[in-house]
């Protein structure tokens, strides 16, 4: 474990310590540590069913962890423990937000509409919770515009300007896709957690989702936790990778780092039994240590 | 259907053999299902037993009715149909055209004022005394169900929250009016308001327990809601009258100025120097509901372009992805609860001053169940389809007590508004046949960027719960 043991510092913005999810008998996270930088693309790896939607899940206060504490830390200075707010309260305050792995849209609404619903929170209080808005006072006319405006400027960004009227169900999957990270970006959120953005993605179109995904961090300075298999994506784009096995990180540092290390390759590839006992005498070295 | 057989001369007589076949099959089909419900009739004689006679000759008009109709549909609707699509299609016109008529465009205008002239219209034909029936009977019972059918239309159509008990808002305004203006002496109009608020908080305290349950399990306790609200009217004797009701529930007046009571100096018709007679006050409370239904669709329409409306729609298309966002479901779902029962608390109140009597049989699960089938009918969301519906299915029904004709064909005890369940359901089973999102089965979105585009109704959704 190179950089992942970093002391807590101003930069990160997420903070994630001895998160442990218990589903009856089954421990799908176990004592999970790890940190996201602000300002960074940070991926989450591991092979099928090691518990990387758990993690996001318990983040994004989807599950309720069993353990440990999550520690979101905003521009400002505010800090939120996000295992004790509920789940919107995490986009709503905490500015967190998400996307899914199996793509939720609101598919009878138009792509346009979908963004305008994301900034419920922000349009609820011009229109004075309904009240104001209903009988024609106050700030709402100005910021439902302002409010299509940012629209239309996440669709230009996401390349969806051209069906902005049309059903967000009548999109191909991977403008959906986009449409899912536009509408999340709509919320204002500080950190974005993606949920396998790039599946079921062609090439062309993942490079998209990296020139957008870039384009997002440096532009809104919003910082990334994404879920990844295509492995083009995430070496590409992540400045950090966490990789998880069974539940437990195994492995924590710089792309580079990461795909060399033994223990990474052996989870992804398999190896031959006596490897696995080399690795797991090497573990234990380490932890002795 | 290009496929399907075109009317040249050696097809002809193989399409003739296969509407025959067709037909007599139809015939067939019919003779089976109506044998027992038509041609066997059960009464009670004079002992008080029951017999049964035979109908014959009804079954068979029943059995001939739909073998021709079968025969004349598959041998001549059909084809031609086909044919004018084949036409169509060849001279490339588009079977969706954007091209919308006057008519079309100015719907709303034409209808609202159509609605307006409707009472005086029905006073020139038939005279005061015989506008009554259109006025009372047509008028204000269509326009009550177009109330009480775009209040549920918040709840289900836009928060796709299966509501069965709502005719429980209903009774509660209805209650509210006659027992505030029997004890206290309030006049309609404090009362009207009041009886929305109640109807709300109501619509709030059944929202609370049933926020986490979704779909079948929610449509379970809203109607096990709806009985509770009965029940205790119904045994609460000492307050609600119980299954006696309340009766001589004051009179609505015009805003205090002019009194529809007989006794009354300010009288209505005596002020106008009008012959005596109930239908003034029957004008008037179309008016009030006309004006009631307005308020409801500026209300739906104004909030389905807030944030709460979109938040409403969001929430039908997909729960967690609105919790993704941000969006509170709990206060979301309230506030269409309780939007939706303070319309049917509006409802309510009127309905009681314009009966004069309430009971709990006015407010059984039967009336839940023709709401809600007017909102399916209707198209779950759309304002439009839903009043067509109301129309259709209310109107119908009122319409089938005209139908004295029927007598001179059926025999002398036919009662036509006897089979207006029976027709309802089958109204009910062709219109989600042709369909199936109901008349107007797409939605308008709230916002546009380039042009307004209707969304087809097969991307919505109808919500889980």
């Amino acid at each position: 474990m190179t950089s992942g043991t970093q002391t807590m510092n101003q930069d990160t913005i997420l903070n994630v310590e001895h998160l442990s999810m218990r589903f009856g008998g089954l421990m799908a996270i176990n004592d999970l540590s790890f940190q996201v930088k602000r300002g960074d693309i940070t991926a989450l790896i591991g092979p099928n069913g090691a518990g990387k939607t758990t993690v996001f899940n318990c983040i994004t206060g989807f599950y309720k962890p069993t353990m440990g504490m999550i520690t979101m830390s905003q521009r400002g200075g505010d800090k939120f423990l996000l295992e004790r707010l509920s789940d919107f309260d995490i986009t709503k305050q905490a500015k967190v937000a998400r996307t899914f792995q199996n793509i939720r849209l609101f598919g009878g609404l138009t792509v346009l509409e979908n963004l305008l619903v994301a900034q419920h929170n922000k349009l609820m209080k011009a229109s004075g919770y309904t009240v104001m808005g209903l009988l024609g006072l106050g700030s709402y006319k100005r910021e439902a515009e302002a409010a299509i405006e940012t629209a239309r400027q996440w669709l230009e960004r996401a390349d969806l300007i051209d069906r902005a009227d049309d059903p967000a169900g009548d999109l191909s999957y991977g403008a959906q896709r986009r449409l899912e990270i536009a509408r999340a970006m709509c919320t204002g959120p500080e950190l974005l957690c993606l949920d396998e953005p790039a599946a079921g993605l062609n090439p062309k179109e993942s490079l998209a989702l990296n020139v957008l995904l870039n384009g997002i961090r440096d532009e809104t300075g919003t910082s990334i936790l994404l879920i990844e298999h295509d492995m083009s994506v995430v070496m590409e784009i992540s400045d950090h990778v966490v990789v998880l096995e069974y539940g437990q990180k195994i492995c924590d540092g710089t792309p580079d780092h990461v795909k060399n290390d033994p223990k990474v390759i052996a989870a992804y590839l398999g190896v031959e039994d006596d490897e696995v006992e080399e690795i797991i005498h090497e573990e234990l070295d380490g932890s002795a240590q | 259907m290009a496929n399907s057989p075109v009317t040249t001369s050696e097809d002809s007589s193989g399409l003739m053999a296969k509407a025959i076949k067709e037909g007599l099959f139809a015939g067939l089909l019919a003779l089976g299902m109506f044998l027992l419900y038509v041609g066997i009739e059960t009464y009670q004689n004079i002992d008080n037993k029951l017999v049964w006679r035979t109908r014959w000759g009804l079954l068979a008009i029943f059995v001939i009715a739909s073998a021709v109709g079968r025969f004349l549909v598959v041998g001549f609707i059909r084809p031609h149909i086909d044919q004018r699509k084949l036409a169509n299609a060849k001279a490339g016109i588009p079977e969706v055209s954007d091209h919308k008529s006057f008519f079309q465009t100015h719907f709303l205008k034409i209808a609202l004022v159509a609605l307006v002239l409707y009472p005086p219209m029905a006073v020139m034909l038939n005279g005061v005394q015989g506008s009554l029936k259109f006025v009372d009977n047509f008028g204000i019972q269509i326009l009550i169900y177009v109330m009480l059918a775009w209040g549920l239309n918040v709840v289900v159509g836009l928060a796709g929250l299966l509501d069965l008990g709502y005719v429980a808002f209903y009774a509660v305004g209805a209650y509210s009016y006659a027992l505030l203006s029997d004890q206290f002496g309030l006049s309609f109009w404090i009362l009207l308001p009041l009886a929305g608020i109640l109807a709300a908080f109501w619509g709030i305290i059944l929202g609370f327990p049933v926020l986490r349950l979704r779909g079948d399990y929610l449509a379970i306790v809203t109607l096990a809601f709806g009985e509770i609200i009965r029940l205790v009217l119904m045994n609460w004797t000492e307050v609600t009258g119980g299954t006696a009701g309340i009766s001589g529930i004051a009179k609505a007046s015009v805003f205090g100025i002019y009194s529809f009571d007989v006794g009354a100096s300010n009288n209505f018709a005596k002020a106008f120097g009008l012959p005596m007679s109930s239908a003034y006050y029957k004008i008037f409370l179309f008016y009030v509901i006309l004006g009631l239904c307005m308020l409801t669709a500026y209300v739906t329409m104004k909030l389905r372009r807030m944030p709460i409306g979109r938040a409403w729609e969001a929430l039908r298309e997909d729960e967690i992805a609105c919790r993704s966002l941000g969006i509170d479901t709990v206060k979301t779902k309230l506030t269409a609860f309780a939007i939706g029962a303070m319309f049917g608390g509006f409802a309510g109140s009127f309905f009681a001053a314009r009966q004069g009597f309430v009971s709990p049989e006015s407010f059984v699960f039967l009336e839940s169940a023709v709401i809600l089938a007017v909102v399916v009918l209707g198209g779950m969301g759309s304002l439009i389809g839903i009043a067509v519906a109301a129309i259709v299915m209310v109107g119908g029904t009122e319409l089938l007590r005209e139908m004295e004709f029927l007598k001179h064909v059926f025999g002398d005890d036919f009662t036509p508004e006897l089979y207006r369940m029976l027709i309802f359901g089958l109204a009910m089973v062709v219109v989600m046949l042709f369909k199936p999102r109901g008349f107007v089965g797409s939605r308008e979105p709230t916002a546009f960027l380039k042009e307004r585009k209707a969304v087809s109704g097969s991307f919505t959704k109808e919500g889980h719960g």
